[in-house]
């Protein structure tokens, strides 16, 4: 799946899209920074309903293939333009992090 | 015979979360181009930027260095902080010292020091209550 598929599933609204042909092959959720990078795989799809800037420092060291933010949330400014700067694919969903998940699940190989 | 060695350095501010990343970002893109693989690369970057965190949350900044060998990397953090009155408590997943207007920001979650142990082939804390902590890693490529 690609993370523009990704968007496509969730019915994402895009607030970065950096490169919509890369591949999501796993999916994290969590808050906890710590948590995301102790056990988020690369290219995962990252579920979380954290929205400040250090979301796109977790994002690029874990090589999350995409950031959900879920339920809604807006990203802080200084987030996107992050995001923008080091190529951080950002999507926000109305769903809960639970069902925009189980959504996913079933398309990851 | 002096080894082949690349030294980054870098001050890490003691107030700013958001530049927070800063040395672990750098140190990540000269790895890059040195052409160390992927894998290794990331476990590098978590390491340091769990450092770099740590420092910013519990310290009031320290100074990160970064050797770069042929086979490997060390890594030092180094502060003069407050310092850590129980290292082997401090390593126990999920316990935290951080308040909670860290944790709102997503950190403080207890994992910092078991995530830098985890990543990293060799890990040492030396640490004096009221004179600092020294957080040294070893990272082999390959």
């Amino acid at each position: 799946m690609t993370v523009s598929q990704l968007a496509d599933i969730l019915d994402a609204k895009i607030a970065v899209l950096a490169d919509g042909e890369r591949e999501v092959t796993a999916g994290y959720c969590g808050d906890f920074l710590s948590n995301v990078m102790g056990k988020a795989p690369a290219d995962s799809a990252w579920f979380t309903v954290m929205s400040n800037v250090n979301v796109c420092a977790v994002a690029t060291l874990t090589d999350c293939a995409a950031v959900v933010l879920c339920e809604s949330t807006e990203p802080d400014a200084a987030l996107t333009e992050r995001a923008g700067q080091n190529d951080v694919n950002l999507l926000i969903t109305s769903l809960p992090v639970f069902e925009a998940a189980v959504k996913v699940a079933g398309h990851l190989g | 015979m002096s080894e082949d060695r690349i030294r980054l350095e870098f001050a890490v501010s003691g107030d700013n979360f958001a530049s927070a990343g800063t040395a672990s970002e750098e140190v990540k893109s000269t790895l890059k181009k040195l052409g160390i693989p992927s894998a290794d690369i990331r476990r590098v970057a978590i390491a340091m930027y769990e450092g770099e965190i740590n420092m910013v949350i519990h310290a009031g900044g320290g100074v990160a260095t970064a050797d770069i060998y042929l086979d490997r990397i060390e890594i030092v953090l180094a502060d003069k902080g407050k310092g850590i009155p129980d290292v082997e408590l401090a390593m126990t997943p999920g316990w935290s010292t951080a308040p909670e207007n860290i944790r709102a920001l997503g950190f403080g979650a207890g994992m910092g020091l078991p995530n830098m142990k985890k990543y990293t082939d060799e890990f040492s804390i030396e640490s004096e209550v009221g004179v600092g902590t020294t957080v040294r890693m070893t990272i082999f490529f390959g």
